[in-house]
């Protein structure tokens, strides 16, 4: 299989590496740069467990080549905040109680952070169809919604 | 209640930093894969893998006659040599170098099969001349899963009857659907033991499972659980053979071998929520007095089972409801088919046998002329009343409380009203409904409720609890911390929670039946309670006053009524430490003997009851057939709530669970085969299904469980399905087959034109 250059900023961090061509981007991600913060859940881009952010948009990090993310810009849940300095996002998501298993998380927040990033004032319609990619099998969603209302809130607090 | 309190596990999983099973990684690790056979029914004539090992890459393929120990665990097959039963049924494994060649070498094994005659259904399970699928059975009933219940005489009381109602309701094959794919890392200790990292729900089964494969004693296999993705039961046989398979790949190639399953193989090898077929017929006074009542339940079993045998005892107890019925006759029973198997799912047979039998209240309501509500109340089980087997209810019996709330707070007769009178011409049907139920706490008569934990007080004053339970994402490491700060009288930013590992705590049982607080809070608080003891003793002789005169709060211990005479916990467990005291203590829950008759299916079923009542506000679209939820009431009874948030989260989960099974959720087949094994196809819901939702929480006394806590898992599902359904029918919409989907509606609308 033919390998090419693949550069990509992750977290602020560039990758320069020569990969094969069927590798994905979660790969890339996950075996690559040791960032197993997304998660594979199905493979076929249902799940959203491998949400990550590419060039400003949510993204299944399953469904992208990674050679055609070439010269893009990725967040990852690991950069989102660190422990002692939480995002207002996860910060949200802790107050409200909004995770259960865990597994799911990573791309939910990924979800909800570029919906926040494009739309800081979104209505609950507008933050259930954000999500609605991403499948949570343990919460119902309703503390996940109720933790991403409470985010935005907060982030317009701090802008205001 | 404590609400402002995080999880304990939050920070990690907010920030990426859990690891999963698939998350780790060892140097020189090697992918396993298994060959299925995608049969339903075959002896096998051949297995050629001579192409196969030659792929570049291939380190090992091994088949069942190359197994060091067995070839099966229980009744399930880690690999099969001769007979395959359904889909799944595993015929080869390869360790490879990579994905790839692993891949491929599995594309390069050839298996000739001569096909056998399947049996894929529960009907055509008990047809007379039914192919048998267990050798040494003679016929394809479940071993030892037929339970059975005989309260008075059925006979007198139907007689006595002035309406009888007979009906069968179905239910399907249901995918837990946890997020995270089942995954294994296998690797050796220095004394040639073996290292189990898996996802696994009940470690020490997985366990089990790895030393039947590999011919070991328990004692030389150590299950480390990773963080788990969910499992709602559902981590359980599916866990045990991938982890006894990769510990033979393991053993075999002297490598660590990690293997994960895609969400296809998950699917088609792990356990699903059982379909039942339920027969019942109700006998009752035109009062709505209900006088007997018959039921014939039968689950699918598929083709390998250990769990039909005691959820099947689950649904005898509950099969009549909450209610109070002189004469009742009940069996349950589950057959072998040639498809996947049934195995725990969260609410062990209850969200079925709830479903038809609430359905049935409300169907004998219309039948009597009485409103849902009236038939209930005439028949609700009250403290002292005797439960259909036989057990006198002492405690609080909150059946009718929840349910009288929970209408309160839907608006039930108001909209109920108001539904009633809409127009047939209106491009929407709305209706509302209602399912009450109870459940039985923790394992009672099924097994043993015993478990232990260890609490180790550390010479700075942080606190490891281990429990010998599990945290699967229900929040049981943060409920057992707020247990133990509680006890020991500090904050639980103190307590550090570990998962279980084989080798580190005692083997305290599955962490099942809604139990991981009710009964795995017990040794913990008598566990913390000795080291109190130890550190009052120490802090009396500073503090010059007797142990018994003291309390632990806020992180101090303290003269009751002389708070000012004071140590810090720190400075005392610095003293205890320094001066040789033990302040690490193990826990053990024994539970009392409890005596069941089989024959007659009497007994103290359970120790307590939890009460819940869901309240469904349905809309079907008369255009598309598609049926939304507007909104959703759930209330519980679940004694003492430890936390809020994680409460609530029980029960929101449980909702969406729920609204899946009443109407999307499914497994289909295609000639035994399933032809939806990932989420493209297999549907559950998504934040946009969910409907407006009310939760609330009745706390009652008296209850049998640590800190007064009784099960709430699995009483947050196991009405709302029914719920729906009832919400359905009131809309028009009687349905006695779960999932309904929009298609069915949809003709029933088309039907009536």
């Amino acid at each position: 299989m033919a390998k090419k250059r693949l550069r990509l900023t992750v977290n602020g961090r560039l990758l320069d590496k020569e990969i094969e061509e069927s590798i994905r981007l979660l790969d890339v991600l996950r075996d690559e740069m040791l960032l197993t913060g997304s998660k594979e859940g199905c493979g076929i881009g249902e799940c959203g467990a491998c949400t990550v952010i590419l060039d400003g948009k949510a993204v299944n990090s399953c469904m992208v080549l990674a050679l055609s993310a070439d010269g893009g810009v990725v967040e990852t849940v690991e950069g989102l905040g660190r422990r002692d300095k939480l995002h207002p996002i996860q910060a949200a998501f802790l107050d409200n109680h909004a995770l259960q298993c865990g597994f799911c998380t990573p791309g939910m927040l990924m979800s909800a952070k570029a919906l926040l990033d494009e739309n800081p004032n979104p209505s609950e319609a507008e933050i259930k169809e954000a999500i609605s990619g991403n499948l949570c099998r343990c919460t119902g969603y309703v503390q996940i919604v109720d933790a991403i209302k409470d985010a935005a809130g907060r982030s317009r607090g701090q802008r205001g | 209640m404590a609400d402002k309190i995080h999880r304990i596990d939050a920070v990690e999983k907010v920030t990426g930093q859990t690891k999963f099973a698939a998350d780790l990684h060892l140097p020189g690790q090697l992918t396993g894969r298994v060959l299925r056979c995608h049969q339903t029914h075959a002896r096998i004539r051949s297995i050629d893998t001579s192409k196969a090992c030659k792929v570049p890459g291939v380190v090992s393929i091994m088949l069942a006659g190359d197994l060091p120990a067995h070839t099966s665990w229980s009744t399930y097959p880690i690999l099969s040599g001769e007979h395959v039963r359904y889909q799944g049924d595993a015929v080869a494994l390869i360790a490879a170098e990579s994905e790839q060649a692993a891949e491929s070498a599995l594309a390069k094994i050839k298996v000739e099969y001569e096909q056998l005659p399947s049996v894929l259904s529960i009907e055509e399970a008990l047809q007379e001349n039914a192919p048998v699928l267990h050798e040494g059975r003679t016929d394809n009933r479940v071993a030892n899963s037929h339970w059975p219940v005989r309260q008075g005489n059925v006979a007198a009381g139907f007689a006595q009857s002035e309406v009888i109602l007979e009906r069968e309701y179905r239910t399907s094959h249901i995918e837990h659907a946890y997020i995270e794919p089942e995954a294994v890392l296998v690797t050796t200790d220095w004394d040639d033991s073996l290292i189990v990292f898996g996802s696994t729900q009940n470690p020490f089964n997985t366990r089990r499972a790895v030393a039947a494969a590999a011919g070991y004693p328990l004692s030389k296999v150590r299950v480390v659980q990773q963080a788990v993705g969910g499992s709602f039961g559902g981590k359980e046989e599916s866990m045990g053979l991938l982890a006894g398979r990769a510990a033979i790949l393991c053993l075999q190639t002297g490598r660590p071998v990690k293997m994960l399953y895609s969400r296809e193989e998950s699917i088609i090898e792990s356990s699903k929520r059982h379909p039942f077929r339920l027969r019942y017929k109700v006998g009752a006074k035109r009062d709505g007095r209900i006088m007997a009542l018959q039921a014939e339940l039968v689950d699918e079993g598929g083709a390998y089972n250990f769990q039909a045998q005691f959820m099947n005892w689950r649904a005898s107890v509950h099969a009549a409801g909450a209610y109070r019925i002189p004469n009742v006759k009940v069996d349950v029973y589950a057959v072998h088919t040639n498809r996947i198997f049934g195995g725990a799912m969260r609410g062990y047979s209850s969200p079925q046998i709830i479903f038809a039998q609430e359905s049935l209240m409300d169907e004998l309501a219309a039948e009597l002329g009485m409103e849902p509500l009236a038939l209930r109340q005439v028949n609700f089980l009250h403290e002292n009343d005797t439960t259909i087997t036989g057990q006198v209810l002492t405690a609080a019996v909150n059946a009718e409380k929840v349910t009288l709330r929970a209408l309160e707070l839907a608006d039930y007769v108001r909209k109920r009203a108001e539904y009633q009178e809409q127009s047939s011409e209106a491009s929407v049907e709305r209706g509302i409904g209602f399912a009450t139920s109870f459940r039985g706490c923790g394992l009672g008569a099924e097994a043993p409720d015993a478990t232990g934990a260890i609490v180790s007080v550390q010479s700075d004053g942080s606190i490891i609890v281990r429990s010998s339970l599990t945290d699967m994402g229900q929040g049981l490491q943060t409920a057992h911390a707020l247990l133990a700060a509680k006890e020991l009288g500090v904050s639980p930013e103190r307590i550090v929670c570990k998962s279980v590992d084989t080798t580190a705590v005692p083997e305290g049982g599955m962490t099942v039946a809604s139990r991981g607080t009710f009964a795995g809070g017990k040794p913990l608080i008598l566990a913390a309670g000795q080291i109190r003891e130890t550190l009052f003793r120490v802090a009396s002789r500073r503090l010059d006053c007797s142990p018994a005169e003291l309390a632990a709060e806020d992180d101090w211990i303290f003269v009751i009524g002389k708070p000012e005479r004071k140590l810090s916990f720190d400075e005392v467990v610095a003293t205890a430490f320094w001066s040789g005291y033990p302040l690490s203590a193990s826990g053990w829950f024994q539970p009392d003997p409890v005596e069941w008759d089989h024959a007659a299916g009497q007994g103290e079923a359970f120790p307590s009851y939890s009460y819940g009542c869901v309240v469904a506000d349905v809309e079907v679209n008369k255009i598309t057939g598609m049926a939304t939820v507007r909104n959703l009431v759930s209330v519980h009874d679940v004694g003492q709530v430890i936390h809020l948030g994680a409460a609530a989260g029980q029960v929101y989960g449980g909702i969406a669970m729920g609204m899946g099974m009443a109407l999307m959720e499914e497994v289909t087949f295609r000639q035994g085969l399933v032809s939806n094994p990932n989420f493209d196809k297999y549907l559950v819901p998504t934040a946009m299904d969910i409907p407006e939702v009310v939760c609330e929480f009745i706390e009652s006394k008296d209850n049998s469980g640590a800190a007064g806590a009784k099960s709430l898992g699995e009483a947050a599902l196991e009405a709302v399905a029914a719920a729906v359904a009832n919400a359905l029918a009131a809309a028009g919409f009687r349905s006695r087959v779960l999932p309904v989907l929009s298609e069915s509606l949809l003709r029933e609308v088309n039907g009536r034109r």
